[in-house]
């Protein structure tokens, strides 16, 4: 085990990649020399070369199309969109072509792409820079979409994207790129947990809480908190966000049969309407309220001075969980 | 794969010609001119540089490539009468784009890729292509026809100009790869607009890998005119890219041959990439569903009908005392046989199964879709015990 920072997580994961497959290439604007403006892809063309980790110019719809093609001809395109906000010049080639090539073909054509998104807030950028743009990708059939929330899985789950035969969209939450963590180098992918799966982050009997990516943080913090009033929160992080993990999250909301969805993104179409229709008709009867969704507003990501206002933080969700237990909350005597 | 017979030799003892001085340097040696071997009346036009690349180019295989476009033409007719009778949902006819099509397929190896837009069915033909999988997603059946790794032409591309992408990036793999294989991306005029071409140019001279760029210019995206794509000659915008570009008479089988060739030659030498304008003329609408009636003149249909590439091709021959009758019945034959298979294969084609539908979504199982799946097919299911007559 060694303590990395989400961003080493995931450059330890690239470079096991990297390693472990010579058809693994790594696309973007500025992942060479600097190493990305994160530094994720820090030191990987030093050590693999300018055609391995490839320094495109600067054309969002030419990184994934020419991905389309590599991947045509055998290779395992690793892309990455510098920042959420840049991801629409993209988005033709995502939807049309690599998400849908191999039904386009019988299943003649793979694509095995991966495409690495830092998203979310939180860190006082400009307009374009915090961004979740998930759901558009979510309600793409063809695409699979993971997000992670610790350096743990980050690492792993990044591998398992890249190996994979299907298309992934990686969401970074570029917030927790300096949070520190266990990882497990030696960890076994054979063996590690499919990455369509969810996982209970903390156990709860009380409210199912449900999130993903840069929240998942916030709400172990919501569990500790509410433990103190004497509720139980369990708090599923989603991992996988097409396909949800339906049965995990059903079988914590018959227990608990209370349900709380949080995230960045907007709300209306958002994932917390999915995962609130599809639970409510999978296990209606167990359901004691209405789900809850905390969520950014119907807005265009604020302006910086405002972002704390706009993004669900630890009293916003607490007030949630109020309100599917029936506590006195902020919505308290409001009709619908 | 069908027999590349006219597969350019480069390396190889019969053909020694050298590039006749298209380099980055020199990008534009054509100087706007349009290269042309053949004149639309069918006289054999010399042209010392551009000769070379056609010198082994026998009678014989001339009159394959009668019989290729003919064949082709022939397809395409029956393809547009099995839409008009009903078996076809839609079809996009490439008359009048014959010559282009077949002299850029068939100087293309076997281990080349080629990208190729809705409308490229003569270059899909070119790569063995069977004429019923040409039609297959017209029909309704499939999204697309044929196995692309048995061919090597990727699925047929609707997105006007994603495919020069594509291309692109296939040739950085070839590159990666140590090969001197080519990728093909073919499109028209009304695609050198979008963006994805503009972007794949960029791509291609930055890391000068081994693509061509085929854009027939068949004056026409549905109803605008070229003139509306752009202020200048099409072949004059790869220059601003640093991207060698030829302007050649697409309607001219020969000439396309040639500057295909010189185009996969430097390619294949680590030249890196070649912008080629094939200008012809889209005789028919853009689709079954169109109606150019509405928007161009039947003057501009009559000129180009005087530069048809068959009849033009047909008349060399005849000079050349090629035409003989058995050539010429042995190529009706063909074209004949090939579009009576191809309306039996339609017509006997089996529908899908409803529950296809979810087939091929992911390669991997996926947990919603076979969620739905299952869902539908219990639903279908239901109606199995009816006693309703025509419940489905």
């Amino acid at each position: 085990m060694s303590k990395l920072t989400f961003a080493r997580a995931i450059n330890a994961g690239l470079r096991k990649s990297l390693e472990n497959d010579p058809k693994v290439v790594l696309m973007g604007e500025d992942i060479g020399a600097l190493g990305g403006v994160f530094r994720v892809t820090d030191g990987l063309q030093k050590d693999f070369g300018k055609h391995r980790v490839v320094d495109t110019p600067l054309a969002e719809s030419a990184i994934i199309g020419t991905a389309v093609g590599l991947a045509y001809r055998g290779y395992r395109p690793v892309c990455e969109i510098q920042f959420d906000g840049f991801i629409y010049p993209a988005f033709d080639q995502i939807v049309s072509q690599v998400a849908k090539m191999h039904y386009r073909t019988q299943g003649r054509v793979k694509m095995p792409i991966t495409i690495r998104v830092p998203f979310g807030g939180g860190i006082g950028s400009p307009e374009h820079h915090s961004e979740s743009p998930e759901a558009y990708f979510t309600h793409t059939s063809g695409l699979r979409v993971i997000s992670v929330s610790n350096p743990q899985d980050a690492y792993t789950m990044i591998q398992q994207a890249i190996a994979s035969d299907d298309p992934v969209l990686y969401f970074e939450p570029k917030r927790r790129y300096h949070d520190k963590g266990e990882v497990d180098e030696t960890a076994d992918l054979s063996t590690a947990l499919s990455m369509e799966k969810s996982r209970v982050v903390s156990p709860g009997s009380d409210v199912t809480l449900v999130t993903y990516g840069p929240l998942v943080k916030t709400a172990s913090d919501v569990a500790m908190a509410a433990s103190d009033e004497g509720i139980s929160v369990e708090v599923i992080d989603l991992r996988s966000l097409a396909p949800i993990d339906f049965p995990a999250v059903e079988a914590s909301v018959r227990k608990t049969g209370r349900l709380v969805i949080t995230h960045e993104a907007a709300q209306s179409g958002g994932l917390g309407a999915e995962i609130a229709a599809s639970i409510t008709e999978r296990c209606f009867n167990y359901l004691e309220s209405a789900p809850v969704r905390i969520t950014g507003f119907d807005i265009p990501y604020p302006y910086s001075k405002l972002e704390m206002h706009h993004l669900p933080d630890l009293d916003r969700i607490l007030d949630g969980v109020d309100r599917a237990l029936g506590r006195g909350n902020s919505l308290s005597g409001l009709e619908g | 794969m069908r027999s590349t017979v006219l597969t350019d030799k480069a390396g190889q003892d019969a053909y020694k010609a050298p590039n006749p001085g298209i380099s980055a340097e020199n990008p534009r040696r054509t100087g706007g001119n349009l290269v042309q071997l053949i004149s639309p009346e069918g006289e054999r036009i010399s042209h010392p540089e551009f000769d070379l690349w056609v010198s082994d180019v026998t009678d014989e295989q001339l009159c394959s490539l009668y019989e290729d476009m003919t064949v082709i033409r022939r397809i395409d007719s029956e393809a547009t009468a099995l839409q008009r009778q009903g078996e076809l949902a839609l079809w996009p006819p490439l008359l009048g784009q014959e010559a282009s099509q077949i002299g850029s397929g068939r100087a293309l190896r076997d281990d080349d890729f080629v990208f190729p837009s809705y409308r490229d069915n003569g270059v899909a033909y070119c790569r063995g292509v069977e004429p019923t999988d040409l039609v297959r997603a017209w029909r309704g059946n499939a999204s697309s026809g044929w196995d692309p790794y048995r061919h090597n032409i990727a699925t047929q591309q609707i997105i006007i100009g994603s495919q020069s992408l594509h291309a692109t990036g296939y040739a950085m793999g070839i590159q990666h790869d140590g090969a001197d294989s080519v990728a093909v991306a073919f499109f028209g005029d009304g695609a050198t607009s979008e963006g994805d071409v503009n972007e794949a140019m960029v791509f291609a001279a930055s890391f000068q890998v081994p693509v061509v760029f085929i854009c027939q210019n068949n004056h026409w995206a549905i109803s605008e005119p070229v003139r509306i794509q752009s202020h200048i000659q099409i072949a004059d915008r790869a220059s601003g890219f640093g991207i060698p570009s030829m302007r050649v008479d697409g309607n001219d089988v020969l000439a396309v041959l040639a500057v295909t060739r010189i185009a996969l030659d430097r390619a294949r030498k680590g030249g890196g990439p070649t912008f080629i304008e094939a200008v012809t003329y889209r005789m028919g609408p853009h689709t079954t569903a169109d109606d150019p009636t509405r928007y161009r003149d039947a003057n501009e249909l009559e000129d180009w009908a005087a530069k048809d590439p068959i009849a033009r091709l047909k008349a060399l021959l005849r000079t050349k005392g090629l035409l003989t009758e058995e050539v010429e019945a042995r190529t009706q034959a063909k074209a004949d046989e090939v579009a009576r298979n191809l309306r039996a294969g339609v017509i006997n084609m089996p529908d899908p199964a409803p529950l296809d539908l979810f087939n091929h979504v992911y390669s991997t199982p996926n947990s919603w879709i076979e969620r739905q799946k299952d869902h539908y097919s219990r639903y279908l299911e239901s109606f199995s015990g009816s006693t309703q007559e025509g419940a489905l």
